[in-house]
């Protein structure tokens, strides 16, 4: 098969962009720590939340997320921890599927009945963050968040 | 030829009424999330827009465009319309059954269907024969398919048949999961037989189902700009063997590469998913083949019309022509949908985006542009020589094309922008109890602005739609053959084993089996069968 020059030559150039795409993911993925949820086969699911400091700034919190608000433990829908703090959540859901955004935050993760989740981030500046609930669940999901207020 | 006039032409009147009920619900949504005429059931209206335009409206009109796709390639007439037909009621019933829970309110779902929410069996039931419809519908093609065959031993298979087919092989092979999922799953647990469903297994089949399904509705408007539009535009496709080439790699990526939709899916492991995300990359090589194609087939068209340089030939375009004005707004669209679309694509990256507005921003502009813009280009080109009249509204047509590029790149700007912000999708914002930046609340104004653009765009279609098939001018000549483009490098120069069907399947089940092995593995170990039935309405599992 005769491939055009001027075509050969642009299958080379979208060959070696999309391969330095991969190599920024591969980048972000272990220099950066920019992960993606994976499958945890430790922590079994759970149907209360929990929010626990397990060393000085370092929190594990346990979701559960449920139609419509989310059980971190603390009997609100919000936590405080002091800025710098390492947070663990682990995610689940006690009924539908749900999910957690933090836009502030690279956190994105579903919430599914029968499995966990988890992601991991360092809240470094102080503030008020957003902590929203963006896979549908149901009549009252626009009504699904939480706020996680990092103090001095 | 004459008895494909009304198979197609049914398929497009329930398609394209599927979509103006459809339409008229993404513009209910663009208003409510900004706020404006927000009271009405968001959620029922978000699963009839994605139901009745993602859905059905790309199921009929495939199915009608692709018959006469293989007729005017293979020559010869169906195998048969009698078989044709019974696909069509099939279809019909299902659209029905799934249609009318849904505007009863008992399924609002919406078109992703994930359980534990739970609608009304007919729901299910219904899409499970719009499914097996289609199947009828590819049944026919390689019916014609094999009769050609072996009427034609020898020939080469010509292009626009190429893109037909694959067409189906990727619908075919990627339907078997949501059949799987409806089938083994939704059924039995929505009619009481088992109590209990696993959420994350529903999801991976969907998904498996669920990235092809967006080949499906691409690969007929690939068919378009590669077999049609050149001609169009007054000049050849630059490579017929490129384009094989294209669409066979089509059939070999388009399916081991579902788990890029659950990158933030706990229980799937991220190794397994970054093979997925490795495959995506190559399924958008051969997107951008066609790129480099279809740029040099409009270069030699446009160098045909007599422009010259390095960037003349693109003042000489026929812009003022209906069907292409809508196939190369189609196509620009395509150029910012098909790069959102790598960056969602991107494994960790999609981490800022999933979920956000950020999603619908990227696939209005592939299914509800490149997609739905090209089959609209379609009509006004296919439309008049089924009516036996002339195109309604030549202006109103043009004017449509251009305000749909328009209005969408408003809206899909302004919801990219505010998914970059965290903005969910699938949320009845207008009614939300938190509140985004300032600067989100003009974003979702804007989406809105668009929204009533492409509405209103979409409503001079109907017009252009219905006056040509009841009040245009009457057309003397009749006919129902397709302006097939000539290519410059012609079939001859392709290797035969681009139209060896056998070799190109053959590698797709193997990745296949080699993506989705361990992620089915893993997924069966670590998600019970433990979920009981929800309503949308309820916090409580239904009593049964």
């Amino acid at each position: 098969m005769r491939i055009d020059p001027f075509e050969k030559f642009a299958m080379i150039v979208g060959g070696i962009l999309l391969g330095a795409f991969i190599l920024a993911i591969a980048y972000a993925n272990f220099v950066w720590g920019v992960k993606v949820p994976t499958c945890e086969v430790v922590t079994r699911p759970f149907s209360k939340g929990a929010f626990i400091e397990t060393a000085p700034k370092t929190y594990e919190v346990q979701v559960v997320a449920r139609m419509w608000y989310f059980d971190m433990g603390t009997g609100k829908n919000e936590i405080t921890i002091p800025a710098g703090s390492k947070v663990t959540f682990f995610v689940t859901s006690g009924d539908v599927v749900h999910g957690i955004k933090i836009p502030e935050k690279n956190i994105n993760i579903m919430a599914i009945p029968g499995v966990v989740g988890r992601v991991q981030t360092t809240f470094e500046r102080p503030g008020e963050y957003l902590m929203v609930c963006h896979e549908y669940c149901g009549i009252g999901h626009q009504g699904m968040y939480a706020k996680i207020n990092v103090i001095q | 030829m004459g008895k494909i006039r009304s198979l197609t032409l049914w398929h497009w009147y329930v398609g394209f009424a599927a979509l103006f009920v459809g339409l008229f619900f993404g513009l209910r949504q663009s208003l409510a999330r900004a706020g404006i005429w927000a009271k009405y059931d968001y959620y029922q209206g978000l699963t009839l827009h994605g139901v009745l335009n993602a859905l059905v409206f790309t199921t009929f009109f495939i199915a009608g465009f692709l018959y006469l796709t293989t007729e005017n390639s293979l020559k010869r007439p169906l195998r048969s319309y009698a078989l044709a037909w019974f696909g069509f009621v099939v279809l019909l019933a299902g659209t029905v059954l799934a249609a009318v829970p849904i505007l009863t309110g008992r399924a609002s779902v919406l078109y992703t269907f994930y359980p534990p929410l739970m609608a009304h069996p007919s729901f299910y039931i219904g899409l499970t024969l719009v499914v097996v419809g289609s199947w009828i519908a590819a049944l026919v093609v390689l019916r014609t398919y094999l009769a050609w065959r072996r009427e034609n031993p020898e020939a080469r298979v010509p292009l626009m048949f190429i893109a037909t087919a694959t067409t189906y092989i990727v619908w075919f092979i990627a339907t078997i999961g949501v059949a799987a999922e409806v089938l083994f799953l939704l059924i039995p647990w929505s009619l009481g037989w088992v109590k209990e469903t696993n959420p994350l297994l529903a999801r991976t089949l969907f998904w498996y189902f669920g990235h092809p399904l967006v080949y499906f509705w691409l690969l007929p408007a690939y068919l378009a700009w590669y077999t049609i539009m050149p001609r169009i535009a007054g000049g050849k496709l630059y490579s017929d063997p490129m384009a094989r080439l294209a669409f066979m790699l089509f059939i070999l990526f388009s399916i081991p590469v579902g788990t890029h939709h659950q990158f933030a899916d706990p229980g799937i492991g991220s190794n397994w998913k970054a093979l997925h995300a490795f495959f995506t990359f190559l399924v958008a090589f051969p997107s951008l083949l066609t790129a480099f194609n279809l740029a040099a087939s409009l270069e030699y068209a446009g160098k045909s019309r007599g422009g010259s340089g390095l960037f003349g030939w693109w003042a000489k375009l026929p812009y003022g022509e209906p069907v292409f004005a809508a196939f190369i707004s189609a196509m620009i669209l395509f150029i910012f949908g098909g790069i959102s679309g790598i960056v969602n694509a991107s494994y960790n990256l999609n981490m800022v985006v999933h979920n956000t507005s950020f999603i619908f921003g990227h696939f209005h502009l592939t299914v509800g542009s490149a997609v739905t813009l090209t089959f609209m280009g379609l009509t006004y080109l296919i439309l008049p020589r089924l009516s036996g009249r002339e195109l309604f509204g030549r202006r109103l047509a043009l004017v449509q094309s251009y305000t749909w590029l328009i209005g969408m790149l408003i809206f899909s700007f302004a919801n990219m922008a505010a998914g970059r912000m965290g903005v969910p999708r699938r949320t009845d914002l207008g009614l939300s109890t938190y509140s985004f930046p300032q600067v989100v609340e003009r974003l979702e104004k804007l989406s809105a602005l668009g929204g009533v653009i492409l509405y209103a765009s979409s409503l001079l279609f109907f017009v252009v739609f219905l006056g040509t098939l009841f009040v245009g001018r009457r057309s003397k000549e009749r006919s129902f053959s397709l302006p097939v483009t000539e290519a410059y490098q012609t079939e001859a120069e392709a290797p035969r084993v681009l139209d060896n069907w056998k070799v190109w399947i053959g590698i797709a089940v193997v990745l296949i089996i080699i993506a989705y092995t361990p992620v089915l593995n893993q997924v069966l170990e670590i998600s019970p069968f433990g979920s009981p039935a929800y309503s949308p309405s309820l916090p409580v599992p239904l009593p049964r």
